[in-house]
């Protein structure tokens, strides 16, 4: 019992010792070099428009109408796209509320499309994990090339060309995609 | 090509074997001591460190006394831990001035972040200062993985040692492992994020105007704060208009690292690795999935070498292997299928099931990483796991059953296939006759008792938890999802706690007194009652005199060893499970099918 409690000090004194180290010095060195080296992706990879954030290239937001280009659906409450409380939808394959949750979205689509026919890509109508996913898949972004132009008066290879451009194809690992709110800001700006 | 499953497991595999290769002479040389013979300073840090904490750098701990130190640091996180978050709304780093965490979530979390599980009850965003993720969080992060680097070191010990007191210092094991190992490792990995965007900084969080303003319906609430009902009964909705966005800001980068390193998995964001800001690129996600393996490898190819004979590492390497290709295998086959619900809807199947999974990292890499983060200990996610596919979400749930031993947890996935290992030795020295030994140390009653008491302590938690779970109101009360897939939430939740891994079926509202006082108890005693018997057995091996090997020995490398080791994880696991299995994930894969079918 006494070689035990002899034990106290060194256990609270190592204790103390790794808190300071990992946790006072270590985050403070990689936030020290981070912002000396690369402040604007240490600090959110921000887009400013006219000195105003309008955003992040990393984090997704919510677009509805037929000139934008529409982002995953996003499951975070109360609002869609909210940056304070990322989540996914946790609905199970069997749930009922994700097939109405999947029934209204592809209706909304051939709403604010009509006459256009096939398959609606999955991303469109499937909620991202994060709630956040700033992208969409090429082919989630052609399937609405048609609506955008008509929205906009543009002739569709403009579109086209603007969504080649935002697209991103990874030189190893991941997906080709096309990143909707940088997308949408090119739009809105011309 | 690029986004294939079989090329991206197959350079995965290759780049890890060759990082935890030469990290295991270094782990080898460092936690052997020989790193700070051959370099002074290094050894003079180590000597200071010991005199400040008032002990012999040269002590040689018993197993029981080695225990003891691990569990005293123990309490004294769990009580600081705990203290910091029921104090944060008074204590300074605090740009959104969160208040106090409650007791049963802050009891639950100091748990579940000591035994490196990193459950989450709570969501990070919205409840966690910085100053309680850095110098609460993090710091476990760092500490319950050096626990289990400390724990296999004593193990391995036990073969090594000859008629031996003593199985190492535990105070200078849990400060190399720390030191030398998990930090440097860390900064390097911190610095690599935040070229990928990961978020670094102490700022409030900012606010961007949006492009298009957003319009949505939320329960209206009286003058007395609480939701208006109309006449009957439903919650009265209000229409609101939002023309900003919060973008959340915070040290994640740094937390990050070691999150990964540490097999922790605890995220910053509620969403963890499936958030941009944690996990913001394709080679980004690469990087963590392959900090999450790289320790758990090399500490296996160590164990070759402490023992002298680099096949005893390679044989269990194999056997990891295999159980880990041959599950990818399942679970991308099973998510490459879309919910055929949905495609009858009139949604595209040839994408798979993308419902909880981000479009930068596409089916194989979700895949891959969901089995990488149960196949070892860590429970980040980069996909919501409650929204697999039934099989693709059995796949975790039986890796993190088999006691995470696929590489599994920082040390801990070592140390539990070495249990595995004495059983298997166990078994067939019943099948030849022969008295079983491992690596010259002969397995006696007192080893296979210890043994016997690891393996079977955490399906007891496991099935256990589950069922008080599924017959109390509170415990049903949390599922989110009918049928089959609420039965699986729970199982997922006990599987979960129970094995130090932290991933959830997150639509369970566990940040209920129920859950998180039931799930602590999981988690604390599904760490101890393996670390406890694995140390006793360490001591009783170090006692051993080692054997020399005989024609009769039954050779513990080769692919006959690794064929036995493997059948007596799937044997073990399977029998184990299977029933409990079957009531969740299995007959939810049949009720999707067969109503399509109909």
């Amino acid at each position: 019992m006494m070689s035990t409690l002899k034990m106290v000090r060194p256990a609270v004194t190592l204790f103390a010792l790794l808190t300071l180290v990992t946790g006072v010095v270590y985050p403070l060195v990689v936030a020290g070099v981070a912002q000396a080296v690369m402040p604007g992706k240490a600090n959110g990879s921000v887009l400013q428009h006219n000195g105003q954030i309008v955003g992040s290239s990393l984090i997704g937001q919510h677009f509805e109408g037929p000139g934008y280009f529409w982002s995953r659906p996003s499951a975070t409450g109360p609002m869609p796209n909210n940056g304070l409380a990322s989540s996914g939808s946790n609905l199970g394959p069997l749930n009922p509320a994700l097939q109405d949750a999947v029934k209204g979205r592809i209706a909304a689509l051939k709403t604010i499309q009509p006459g256009q026919y096939g398959a609606v890509p999955a991303d469109l109508v499937t909620a991202s994990a994060s709630g956040l996913d700033p992208h969409i898949s090429p082919a989630a972004a052609l399937y609405q090339v048609h609506r955008v132009a008509q929205a906009r008066g543009l002739p569709e290879e403009e579109v086209i060309a603007r969504v080649r451009r935002h697209t991103d194809t990874p030189l190893l690992f991941g997906e080709p995609v096309v990143n909707v709110l940088e997308l949408n800001l090119d739009l809105a700006a011309s | 090509m690029n986004s294939s499953i079989v090329f991206q497991t197959g350079l995965y595999l290759l780049i890890l074997a060759a990082l935890a290769w030469p990290l295991s002479r270094y782990l080898a040389s460092l936690l052997d001591g020989s790193l700070a013979a051959r370099h002074g300073w290094i050894g003079q840090v180590d000597r200071a460190v010991c005199r400040l904490l008032g002990t012999d750098a040269e002590e040689d701990m018993s197993w029981w006394r080695y225990a003891m130190a691990l569990l005293l640091f123990h309490v004294a996180g769990t009580v600081f831990v705990y203290a910091l978050q029921r104090l944060q709304g008074v204590l300074p780093l605090n740009p959104q001035q969160l208040g106090a965490i409650s007791p049963d979530s802050s009891f639950n979390t100091a748990i579940s972040f000591l035994t490196n599980t990193n459950w989450q009850g709570y969501a990070g965003e919205s409840t966690m200062s910085n100053l309680t993720q850095m110098l609460a969080l993090a710091v476990q992060n760092f500490v319950s993985a050096a626990t289990g680097i400390a724990v296999v070191c004593a193990l391995i010990r036990g073969f090594v040692r000859r008629k031996a007191s003593g199985v190492g210092n535990a105070w200078l094991d849990l400060h190399r492992a720390t030191t030398w190992l998990l930090l440097p490792l860390s900064i390097v990995l911190a610095l690599a994020l935040v070229s990928q965007g990961v978020i670094q900084n102490f700022k409030p969080n900012q606010t961007a105007q949006l492009t298009e303003a957003v319009v949505y319906q939320q329960p209206k609430t009286g003058a007395d704060g609480q939701p208006l009902k109309d006449a009957k009964g439903n919650p009265v909705l209000e229409t609101v208009k939002a023309s900003t966005q919060t973008l959340p800001m915070g040290p994640v980068a740094s937390q990050e690292a070691i999150k990964m390193l540490g097999t922790n998995g605890g995220g910053f964001f509620n969403a963890n690795s499936a958030h941009p800001y944690e996990n913001p690129t394709p080679l980004a996600n690469f990087l963590q999935m392959l900090a999450i393996f790289l320790i758990p490898a090399a500490l296996v190819f160590m164990f070759g070498r402490w023992v002298g004979d680099w096949r005893q590492g390679a044989t269990i390497i194999a056997a990891m292997t295999l159980l880990f290709v041959a599950m990818v295998g399942v679970e991308y086959w099973a998510e490459s299928h879309a919910n055929p619900l949905l495609v009858q809807l009139g949604m595209d199947g040839h994408a798979g099931n993308l419902e909880g999974k981000e479009t930068r990292f596409g089916l194989a890499a979700s895949a891959l990483f969901t089995v990488i983060t149960t196949a070892a200990s860590c429970g980040a996610v980069n996909t919501m796991h409650d929204s697999l596919m039934p099989l693709g979400g059995l796949v975790p749930m039986w890796l993190m059953k088999l006691g995470e031993v696929v590489f599994g947890g920082v040390g801990a996935g070592l140390y539990g296939m070495l249990i595995y290992a004495i059983l298997a030795v166990f078994l067939s020295g019943l099948m030849i006759g022969r008295t079983p030994e491992y690596l010259g140390k002969k397995i006696d009653a007192f080893e296979m008792k210890m043994v016997a008491f690891a393996i079977l302590a955490t399906p007891m938690l496991v099935l256990g938890g589950t069922a008080l779970s599924v017959m109390l109101d509170v415990g049903k009360a949390g599922m989110a999802n009918p049928g089959a897939h609420g039965f699986s939430e729970v199982l997922y939740a006990f599987t979960s706690a129970a094995n130090n891994n932290g991933s959830a079926f997150a639509g369970l509202s566990a940040n209920t007194p129920y859950y998180n006082l039931m799930l602590a108890i999981a988690m604390w005693v599904g760490r101890f009652t393996v670390i406890v018997p694995v140390l006793a057995i360490a001591g009783r091996l170090a006692s051993k005199p080692r054997l020399a090997v005989t024609a009769g020995t039954l050779p513990t490398h080769g692919p006959l060893f690794t064929a036995l080791l493997i059948g007596t994880v799937v044997i073990v696991g399977a029998l184990t499970y299977i029933p409990a299995l079957a009531l969740g994930p299995i007959v939810e894969h049949l009720q999707l099918f067969g109503e399509v079918a109909r």
